[in-house]
């Protein structure tokens, strides 16, 4: 089923990526072209059929709830755009 | 030297003809004359690779040698490694040096090998060509005006042109295979779980392994034999007995069944691409193999249902890029929101874009069922295809890719063009299948083909064997593109 564009705004502010109404039009063409490639897989029926998410289907492994690690938070936030006093820091959120 | 297999590398080195330090400035002195062109490299620091050099003959000079001891090895960008600018090929990165080592890096580094150099590579391995990259498309060496593929294409280049004795990639839907046929070389995709991603920038995290890529399947089974390994900060690393992967590559192939899917020799695949494959198999029937006939009915949907699983898995694990702990921020915005829409908008391609949109649908409410969940059933059909072919085959063999190289900017418009390149190579990857891709001829204007492998569940010493084998008795393999030379 082809995507309206109202779709695609809504997806990409979902996906908290900033989209002009411009690139919101050349990108709805082409994901109609990639859902109707997507689309070929409704003429399969998968009644009964398990899905599968994984290689092995294992499951997680459990670990004794002991400290292991040392602290690498300074080195860490050593590549981060704003820090201080071991905060990061991002625009103000509570008004 | 820059034809050396990594066993004669290894012996060299051994044998004190040449230093690690002498080797690595070899290839250095390669990249440095090659790479303006080829722009398979987004990070060389010589000063790095010679340092670990060093310590390499030091360890050499004490008899302290591993297999890959003093070797440089080029490393797809997509490896967090700790002091080195880590960019996946994205603008999102384009500041982020490695705060840690990835386990494979770490693998490498225990194993006393050197550094070469961050190889280039599609956007966050989404792509078949290597030409979504921020730093600009890879050229192929076998002909400049054509892509090397993808996403691993730097590597491929790399090691196609000898700037490199051998590289890592990572393939989530063929990236490893894909670029290893259109650039000459062999490459291998393990059983999901073998090679740890912690570390690895997570595209489809069900989907994702790394391996190596080199010139022989004999090097790829010293190198496999260093990136695979049990990590407990892998989640969905398995656990296994070690295991030499050399141990039968001698094994001759008398009786070897080899399954021929027909599905992967109709409609779609070139001609020049067939005639290749279909010599290959020749060959192996004259080494002693059976041809197989058999059937994967499910074949068609694995390209649709992985452009539904990986966008999804690719859509949460991009949703980390926020410009909050690490790589690009937006300069200028409003509050907190505005900040995430502009640093993503700005940071993020293209191509990762179109993906991202494309996951965030399919998972969101309404739309969950009728396509993430159908692909995932769709998946299991066609791991059971696989399941039932191995009960009369011991590999599936076929082309690698539908055709050879294209052109740079051939196929860059129409996005679904580009996705039917992996057509052969993805339901290894929906499975959690091991695939290879070798050398097996040449196709329109010269350009290599590749033959994929496909083996069962940890089968990779037995598939390194056919391919060994087959390598024996030809030379595909060792041919080197024109005009890379002196």
């Amino acid at each position: 089923m082809p995507l309206s564009l109202e779709e695609v705004q809504r997806i990409a502010e979902l996906a908290r990526i900033g989209i002009s109404d411009a690139e919101a039009r050349t990108v709805l063409v082409q994901l109609n072209d990639i859902f109707e490639l997507i689309g070929r897989m409704q003429k399969v029926d998968t009644e009964g059929v398990e899905p599968m998410s994984h290689a092995h289907g294992s499951a997680l492994r459990l670990r004794e709830d002991k400290v292991t690690e040392g602290d690498p938070r300074e080195r860490f936030q050593s590549v981060a755009p704003q820090v201080e006093a071991g905060l990061y820091l991002v625009p103000k959120v509570i008004e | 030297m820059l034809n050396a297999s990594l066993k004669e590398l290894a012996a060299a080195l051994a044998q004190k003809k040449i230093s690690s330090v002498e080797l690595t400035r070899l290839f250095l002195g390669r990249v440095a004359k090659l790479n303006g062109s080829l722009n398979a490299f987004i990070t060389v620091d010589a000063e790095k690779s010679l340092a670990q050099a060093r310590a390499a003959d030091e360890r050499i000079a004490k008899g302290l040698t591993q297999p890959l001891t003093g070797i440089p090895v080029a490393h797809k960008d997509i490896f967090v490694t700790r002091g080195w600018l880590t960019t996946c090929g994205s603008k999102i990165l384009s500041n982020f040096v490695g705060p840690y080592d990835a386990h494979v890096i770490e693998r490498f580094n225990d194993a006393g090998a050197v550094i070469l150099g961050k190889t280039n590579m599609d956007e966050f391995a989404m792509g078949s060509s290597t030409e979504t990259s921020f730093y600009g498309p890879v050229k192929n060496p076998w002909n400049q005006a054509y892509v090397p593929g993808g996403s691993s294409g730097g590597s491929a280049a790399a090691v196609a042109a000898r700037m490199a004795p051998a590289a890592t990639g990572t393939d989530t839907g063929g990236s490893i295979r894909q670029p290893a046929a259109l650039s000459g070389l062999s490459g291998l995709k393990p059983t999901y779980g073998r090679v740890s991603r912690y570390g690895m920038i997570a595209f489809a995290s069900s989907l994702d392994q790394g391996g190596p890529m080199a010139k022989s399947a004999e090097d790829l089974a010293l190198l496999l034999n260093v990136m695979a390994g049990f990590d407990a900060r892998d989640s969905t690393s398995v656990e296994r007995a070690a295991e030499d992967h050399r141990r039968d590559l001698d094994r001759p192939l008398a009786g070897l069944r080899i399954g021929v899917p027909k599905e992967h020799f109709g409609a779609g695949l070139a001609a020049d691409v067939g005639r290749a494959v279909e010599a290959a198999l020749e060959g192996f029937e004259k080494l002693g193999a059976k041809r197989v006939p058999i059937v994967l009915p499910n074949s068609a949907l694995s390209v649709p249902a992985y452009y539904v699983i990986a966008p999804a898995e690719a859509s949460s694990n991009l949703s980390r890029f926020d410009g909050v702990r690490y790589g690009h921020r937006a300069k200028e915005y409003r509050d907190l929101a505005d900040m995430y829409f502009r640093t993503r908008a700005e940071g993020f391609g293209a191509e990762v874009r179109r993906r991202i949109l494309i996951g965030t649908y399919v998972l969101s409410h309404g739309y969950y069922d009728a396509y993430y969940l159908k692909a995932q059933k769709i998946r299991r059909l066609i791991a059971d295809d696989f399941v039932a072919a191995f009960k009369q085959c011991d590999v599936v063999v076929g082309p690698t890719a539908p055709t050879v190289a294209f052109k740079i900017g051939a196929k860059a418009a129409d996005p679904v063009q580009m996705y039917l390149n992996d057509i052969y190579t993805i339901p290894a990857n929906l499975a959690g299948l091991p695939g290879m891709s070798i050398p097996c001829g040449f196709g329109k204007d010269d350009l290599p083909v590749g033959l994929h492998i496909v083996g069962n569940y940890f089968s990779e010493t037995k598939m390194l064997n056919v391919a060994h084998q087959y390598q024996k008795a030809t030379d595909w393999h060792q041919r080197e593109p024109a005009g890379i030379r002196p």
